[in-house]
């Protein structure tokens, strides 16, 4: 290829084939460690989760870590926060922080509970439409307001955010609280439960699942073709064409990879037995095996065996639409004039305002998006615990900001990525839920995923360092 | 006076005061500037001549006093108004936002979109590269955040930026204070260009010698008041030193 190695003038051409893999795909070496570090995390786990139950571990290594049924759950339980620290890379990348999301979750979520139960439950009557529409409609309104708030103090009354949301933090606790009268509010709407993946209703299955998952390696292909076609348009250089199809594959890879192993989650043994016996399928004849994930009769009893119905969950409601606003994240902060902006203003305020940028209302924007983001978590959550109370978000906003810093955020500003974040939120739930799943004390793991947090901080610096 | 006049001032700022606490930074000074014109801004560290220029840029608002545009009394209360008045500057602080590239920091605040409504980074950057190569040809680095770059591309960039923009003013606030003699003559020829396309250059500078060379008319400063204005070209270095230090006004003045 002719224009290979125009990409950067290297001072010289001895250098390593990863260096020179790098150079040519393109790809961040910071987001590259992340995933090597996830993947150590979650081989560690699972060896270490194996050793002295030898042969009883379905996991990739022997353990119990590397299962469907594990990856699954780590993809359901990382969501909420993963939604929220989309927006959160973005509030800190603008040199702003947000520590009100905890407390503004559980008062949007017991907002949403106290709309759906105590308001429109009983004059509506139990499992009208309208009352999941008006829980979802109510939970992103309030948000996208209390966002405004924040960011309206912030930017034109020029509250330092900190203090702004730090006043959040317990101001909106205490109001939830009020809200909630101190009790849990439960059940919620069961449509409105599908956004929280704990219900048949809200896994996809697998027909669809690969459907998408199709889809989506379709459109990695089209963004790669279409990439190439615009970098001819103006002569830039290209890419080999060898890094083109490296990465695209890894791309399908992980795509399906995903899919393959939300695919190979069976549903829960009761409920295929509800399932089929409300819709009155028939069980087929087998035997008996503990071990198995499908159902059968045996001996007129519904039992446990190997081969028998079985169904698949297929991706969840929840993990789709973390997909979805982390796209959608990307595109805004990469591709669109506001994220121009939020990351110019991150860099040097004084330049951006001097460009012309309304900083202010910039700023006012992405609290607001933030709030947005907060509200869609409080869905998520309060659906998937299928009721909501005044604790249901709390320490999120430390999880959350946690997730966004270990994911490659700059505190100082104008440095972050939205799938780095995601990323960072995915590394802290596997080592929360692989610490669960080793029976080790919820004090532990705040221990370890503190300590975590600053090595990750310290390592991304001792990296920015040698950059320079 | 309201009509504009064949002979108007590209800018006249009139009586402008402004005051910070109780100190006045600016008090009362009036300015012009014609179009083709290189008017230098004189005066000590604190002299008020970088808060009178923010005045126009729209970076400060004046507590008094009134600024024309081609004779028509304008109201700048931001950024944005001075810019949309077609008022460029270039800062001494050299603004640019380091963690963007050097495509982005030419259209920040007036991206290219495509069809979409979509940032054109890669027409942007098209575009960037012809302006670039027009202005400094050895400038390679478009793909970089602006920190790695040097002070001279830093400032080729910034005025990239107003040239790209059509700018009918330009102020520049010590232009070659952080760059070497090459990157400095670069920089007297870009004005000199600027010039002949009909623009007017505020010019803030503290060597008099580089006024001297590009200005032709200088306006001096002391402890927020104006000096005076002199025409360059009638008056020797000593008659602007004396103007500067001394705060007193040779008899020849404009």
């Amino acid at each position: 290829m002719a224009t290979e190695g125009e990409t950067k003038p290297e001072p010289a051409r001895r250098e390593g084939l990863f260096r020179t893999f790098l150079n040519a795909t393109e790809l961040d070496i910071r987001i590259l460690g992340m995933v090597g570090a996830l993947l150590v995390i979650w081989c560690g786990f699972d060896i270490y989760s194996g050793i002295g139950r030898e042969g009883e571990g379905t996991g990739l290594l022997g353990g119990f870590f590397l299962t469907p049924r594990n990856l699954w759950t780590l993809l359901v339980q990382t969501t909420p926060i993963a939604v929220m620290t989309t927006g959160m890379v973005l509030v800190i990348v603008m040199r702003q922080i947000d520590l009100s999301v905890g407390s503004m979750l559980s008062m949007l979520a017991v907002t949403g509970a106290v709309v759906q139960v105590f308001i429109l439950g009983p004059s509506l009557g139990v499992g009208h439409p309208v009352i999941w529409v008006a829980g979802v409609v109510t939970c992103l309104v309030a948000g996208t307001l209390v966002g405004i708030f924040n960011g309206v103090l912030t930017a034109y009354l020029q509250i330092p955010a900190f203090i702004v949301t730090l006043g959040g933090l317990i101001a909106y606790s205490g109001i939830a609280f009020l809200l909630a009268s101190g009790v849990t509010i439960a059940p919620m709407d069961k449509t409105f439960d599908v956004f929280g993946g704990g219900i048949p209703e809200s896994w996809i299955g697998p027909f669809w699942s690969w459907m998408l998952g199709a889809a989506a390696c379709a459109l990695i292909i089209y963004a790669l073709y279409n990439g190439r076609q615009k970098r001819r348009k103006f002569k830039f250089p290209l890419r080999p064409m060898w890094a083109e199809v490296t990465l695209g594959a890894i791309g399908a890879v992980a795509v399906l990879g995903t899919t393959w192993v939300v695919n190979s989650y069976p549903w829960p043994f009761n409920l295929i037995k509800q399932y089929a016996e409300a819709n009155n399928v028939t069980i087929p004849d087998g035997v008996e095996n503990t071990d198995g994930n499908a159902i059968c009769m045996s001996a007129g009893d519904v039992v446990r065996c190997t081969d028998g119905l079985i169904y698949y969950t297929g991706y969840a409601v929840p993990v789709l639409i973390a997909l979805v606003v982390g796209a959608a994240m990307t595109f805004l902060s990469s591709r669109t004039k506001f994220g121009r902006y939020i990351f110019a203003i991150g860099g040097n305020p004084e330049a951006a305002e001097l460009a012309g940028i309304n900083t202010k209302w910039v700023t006012v924007k992405v609290f607001a998006l933030m709030g947005f983001l907060v509200g869609l978590s409080s869905i998520i959550a309060s659906a998937r615990l299928d009721a909501a109370t005044n604790a249901l978000g709390q320490s999120n906003e430390l999880y959350v900001i946690a997730a966004a810093v270990i994911g490659g955020t700059s505190l100082a500003g104008g440095v972050g990525t939205v799938y780095g974040a995601i990323l960072g939120a995915l590394t802290m739930q596997s080592i929360q839920s692989g610490m669960q799943l080793l029976n080790l004390p919820a004090a532990f793991q705040n221990i370890v995923v503190g300590t975590v947090l600053v090595i990750a901080v310290f390592v991304d610096q001792l990296y920015r360092r040698r950059v320079k | 006076m309201d009509a504009p006049a064949k002979d108007a001032p590209l800018v006249e700022l009139r009586n402008i005061s402004v005051s910070f606490g109780g100190i006045k930074a600016v008090d009362d000074v009036t300015v012009d500037l014609y179009p083709g014109e290189v008017v230098g801004l004189l005066g000590h560290n604190g002299a008020g001549k970088s808060t009178l220029i923010k005045v126009l840029s729209g970076a400060y608002r004046r507590d008094a006093g009134q600024i024309f545009i081609n004779g028509k009394e304008v109201h700048i209360n931001n950024p944005r108004d001075a810019k949309n008045l077609g008022i460029e500057t270039i800062y001494q602080a050299l603004a640019l936002a380091d963690n963007v590239d050097a495509a982005a920091n030419l259209y920040l605040g007036r991206e290219l979109k495509t069809s979409w409504g979509l940032l054109d980074d890669a027409a942007m950057e098209a575009e960037a590269r012809r302006v670039m190569g027009r202005l400094n040809p050895n400038f390679k680095r478009f793909k970089e955040p602006a920190k790695s770059l040097s002070g001279g591309q830093r400032q080729s960039v910034a005025i990239a930026r107003a040239i790209l923009f059509n700018a009918k003013i330009l102020i520049m606030d010590e232009p070659t204070a952080a760059l070497g003699p090459q990157e400095t003559q670069m920089v007297a020829e870009l004005i000199h260009e600027l010039k002949r396309q009909g623009l007017g250059i505020f010019l803030i500078d503290h060597d008099i010698h580089s006024v001297m060379k590009l200005c032709d008319r200088a306006s001096v400063m002391k402890n927020g008041q104006l000096v005076g204005t002199v025409n360059v070209g009638e008056v020797s270095d000593d008659d602007i030193l004396g103007m500067i230090i001394l705060g007193k006004k040779p008899a020849k003045a404009a």
